[in-house]
């Protein structure tokens, strides 16, 4: 398999609701890893996955402190993605769409996304290798 | 110029808070962009294509909704700004729409025909 | 020729749309395309041996449609024993399916 190729994958579901929000960033991980560069659409819910504010918490089920308990957030794991696209010299771009963001009140993101719309998924997708849509229900 | 058909399935998800359905409204942003942009509704989503779709009249305390969806309005202004959109005619028939309650323009196919629709594009975006 | 990876993360057991989407995945593949299916989440649960609707993937398998389930999926539900001509995948393995010139990726 041919490195140095481009994905563009469009994801919708808020983070701790689905299942597909941990799928699309396993696969944004493993292209990175083999020196693709990937495009992400945020639209609607998974705009939330990079807002600045979450924060981990305890668990009193399991008597944890927050310490302990190292309850991953999103935005880290999508943090470290841009950490990992850097070490690999490749390009992460996120783009959250900005109307999305507006109405959830999820501008205050990490350092990486930017905010578009889309026509940004349009123009992404015309220039890749592959468009993938993970949808929500 | 490649070929995009968006399959849309879910239907009525957050369409009253968002006043719209957000994967019908993207396919009209992109069609504005300039994307060569085809529609299939299927499943629930066919009632998307139902003539007189009504969500008025909701109040939350004294925040009144103002401009209710009107989606049966906006598959036809996409449809009359040149946006193919098919409708799987089993899928329809399921939900008990008969073609005189369907908007016009609406493209019926067979659900058997479906793998023919997918040839035809160049990328399908399953919603 | 267009080939097609379709990625199914819904079930049966939960979803009565998994049998639409194994009927258009069949219909792909009688059309002569290349078709690999990629069951991921929820969706590897039919592919266990012995599963109520195992039928429904042997019959894709019979059908010629390349069956693959993610290893992860799998091990986090403990499948270990899978319908016969399942073979078991990764995500390395589904950006290269991603990636392969003319391919559609679906996801379901």
């Amino acid at each position: 398999m041919a490195l140095g190729k481009t994905l563009t994958i469009a994801i919708m579901d808020a983070p701790y609701e689905s299942s597909n929000s941990t799928t699309a960033l396993r696969i944004v991980h493993a292209a990175l890893e083999k020196g693709h560069n990937v495009n992400v659409f945020a639209y609607e819910g998974a705009v939330n996955l990079t807002m600045k504010a979450q924060q981990a918490h305890p668990n009193p089920v399991k008597g944890t402190s927050v310490e302990q308990e190292q309850h991953p957030t999103t935005k880290d794991w999508v943090g470290s993605l841009f950490k990992l696209a850097s070490k690999k010299g490749v390009k992460l771009d996120w783009v959250n769409c900005g109307l999305c963001v507006d109405e959830r009140g999820a501008g205050d993101w990490i350092e990486g996304p930017r905010r578009g719309g889309p026509k940004d998924l349009l123009d992404a997708s015309s220039a890749s290798n592959a468009t993938l849509v993970i949808p929500t229900k | 110029m490649a070929k995009i058909l968006n399959i849309v399935e879910t239907a009525y998800r957050a369409t009253i808070e968002e006043q719209d359905d957000t994967v019908l409204w993207l396919s009209h942003m992109l069609k504005n962009a300039g994307a060569d942009i085809s529609i299939l509704l299927r499943a629930n989503a066919v009632n998307y294509a139902a003539k007189g779709q009504d969500a008025s009249g909701l109040s939350f305390g004294e925040s009144k909704m103002t401009h209710a969806p009107e989606i049966d309005k906006d598959v036809q202004k996409m449809i009359e700004k040149g946006v193919a959109v098919y409708l799987v005619e089993e899928d329809a028939k399921d939900r008990g729409l008969a073609d005189g309650d369907l908007i016009a323009g609406i493209k019926k196919i067979k659900r058997k025909g479906v793998p023919e629709l997918l040839d035809q594009h160049d990328q399908v975006w399953h919603w | 020729m267009a080939k097609y990876l379709v990625i199914e993360s819904r079930d049966p057991f939960d979803s009565s749309d998994s049998e639409y989407f194994s009927e258009l995945v069949q219909g792909i593949s009688k059309r002569g395309k290349a078709t690999t299916l990629f069951l991921v989440q929820n969706g590897v649960l039919p592919a266990r041996k012995g599963s109520k609707h195992s039928n429904m993937i042997a019959k894709l398998v019979r059908s010629k449609v390349k069956v693959l389930a993610d290893g992860f999926s799998l091990k986090e539900r403990a499948i270990g024993k899978l319908v016969n001509g399942v073979e078991v995948a990764d995500m390395d393995r589904l950006v290269d399916l991603l990636l392969e010139p003319g391919t559609k990726a679906i996801w379901h």
